[in-house]
C-alpha cells in the first residue's frame, strides 16, 4: 500500500522565527516566545438560549469542563477551551481533526461550528515578564486575580484582533489572523527585546 | 472613557465603535412614509445630558450595545447588550455598569 503523503506545515512566522535568545538577555531571559501550532482550532456558538447545551457537547467531546461566567476556560495541556463572547468559544487542540468530532452534535438548533484552524496562529508567551510585556499591548487587566488561570478574552492590538487565553500564572496563548500573525510576532518580538526574550 | 461591556467588563473607548443614536426608530422597510423615514434619518434630539446610543464591542466580543452616555461628562450611566430590544434611558436599572 502506498504511504500516505501529507503536506508539510508551513508557518506564517517562518521569515521572522529566529529560535535563540535576543535583546536585553545578559541578566537571564525574561520571557519565551514560542508558536504553539495547534491541529484544530475551532470557533463555536450557540443561540441564544442554548448555551447551557453547546457547553455540555463541548465537554462531552472534548472533556473540558467550562466554569461559569463570561470569559471562563479550561485548559489542560493539549485541549483547551474559553468564552471569548456571548455563547461564543473557542476550542483548540493539539492533534487534527476536532470539527469532525463535533460533527452531529451541533445541530443546527443549538449553534454553529466554524472551523478556524487554518484561520488563526497560536503565539505563547511565557516567563516571569509575560504580563509586563502583554501589558504593553494591550489594554486590559492582566494580573491574575482579574485574569484568571483558564480564562480569555477578545481585545486588540492596533486593530489585530487578538483572543487570549491564560494558560498558565505566566503564560498566555495569543490567537490572531494568519495574515496578520508575522507583523504581530515582530512587534510582540519587538516589545520583548528590553526584558530579554527567548524564541523556542 | 471606559465603557463597561455586559460581556467583557470595563475597557478602553478605543475598543468600541459608535453606531449612532440609539432612539431612532426605523421604519419597516416597505413603509412609504416620507414622514417618519425622514425622522428616521434626520431628527436628533441631541441633549446636553444623558443620550440612548448605540455601540459595538468591535475590538473585543464584537456585541452590540445600548449605552446611556452623560453628553457633557461622557459619564457611561449604562450599558446593556442590544438584542434585548428595550430603550435604555427610559430603563436605566437593567444592566447599569
Ligand atoms: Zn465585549
Amino acid at each position: 500500500m502506498a504511504e500516505q503523503q501529507l503536506p508539510e506545515r508551513q508557518s506564517p512566522l517562518e521569515p521572522e522565527y529566529h529560535p535563540g535568545s535576543h535583546g536585553n538577555f545578559e541578566h537571564g531571559v525574561d520571557v519565551i516566545l514560542s508558536e504553539t501550532r495547534p491541529g484544530s482550532i475551532l470557533q463555536l456558538a450557540a443561540w441564544p438560549g442554548e448555551e447551557k447545551r453547546l457547553i455540555e457537547i463541548i465537554r462531552k467531546v472534548t472533556g473540558l469542563a467550562l466554569p461559569d461566567g463570561a470569559g471562563g476556560g479550561v485548559s489542560n495541556g493539549t485541549r483547551a477551551v474559553f468564552g471569548f463572547a456571548s455563547g461564543k468559544f473557542t476550542v483548540v487542540d493539539e492533534a487534527e481533526g476536532l470539527a469532525q468530532a463535533f460533527a452531529g452534535s451541533i445541530t443546527p438548533a443549538i449553534g454553529t461550528l466554524t472551523d478556524l484552524s487554518h484561520g488563526r496562529t497560536a503565539i505563547r508567551i511565557a516567563g516571569p515578564k509575560a504580563e509586563w510585556v502583554m501589558a504593553k499591548f494591550f489594554a486590559i487587566d492582566f494580573a491574575l486575580p482579574a485574569f484568571p488561570l483558564g480564562a480569555g478574552r477578545s481585545t486588540n492590538h492596533h486593530d489585530i484582533f487578538a483572543q487570549i487565553q491564560r494558560s498558565g500564572a505566566d503564560q498566555f496563548d495569543i490567537y490572531v489572523f494568519r495574515s496578520f500573525a508575522r507583523s504581530f510576532w515582530k512587534a510582540l518580538c519587538h516589545a520583548s527585546e528590553e526584558v530579554g526574550y527567548e524564541v523556542q | 472613557m471606559l465603557i463597561t461591556c455586559p460581556y467583557c467588563g470595563p475597557r478602553d473607548v478605543i475598543e468600541f465603535t459608535y453606531q449612532g443614536d440609539g432612539n431612532r426608530e426605523r421604519p419597516q422597510p416597505a413603509s412609504q412614509d416620507l414622514d417618519a423615514w425622514n425622522a428616521y434619518v434626520y431628527d436628533r434630539l441631541n441633549p446636553a445630558g444623558d443620550h440612548n446610543e448605540i455601540w459595538q464591542h468591535s475590538g473585543g466580543c464584537r456585541a452590540h450595545l445600548r449605552v446611556v452616555r452623560n453628553t457633557i461628562t461622557h459619564e457611561i450611566l449604562s450599558t446593556a447588550f442590544a438584542r434585548g430590544g428595550h430603550k435604555s434611558a427610559d430603563n436605566r436599572a437593567e444592566g447599569r455598569s
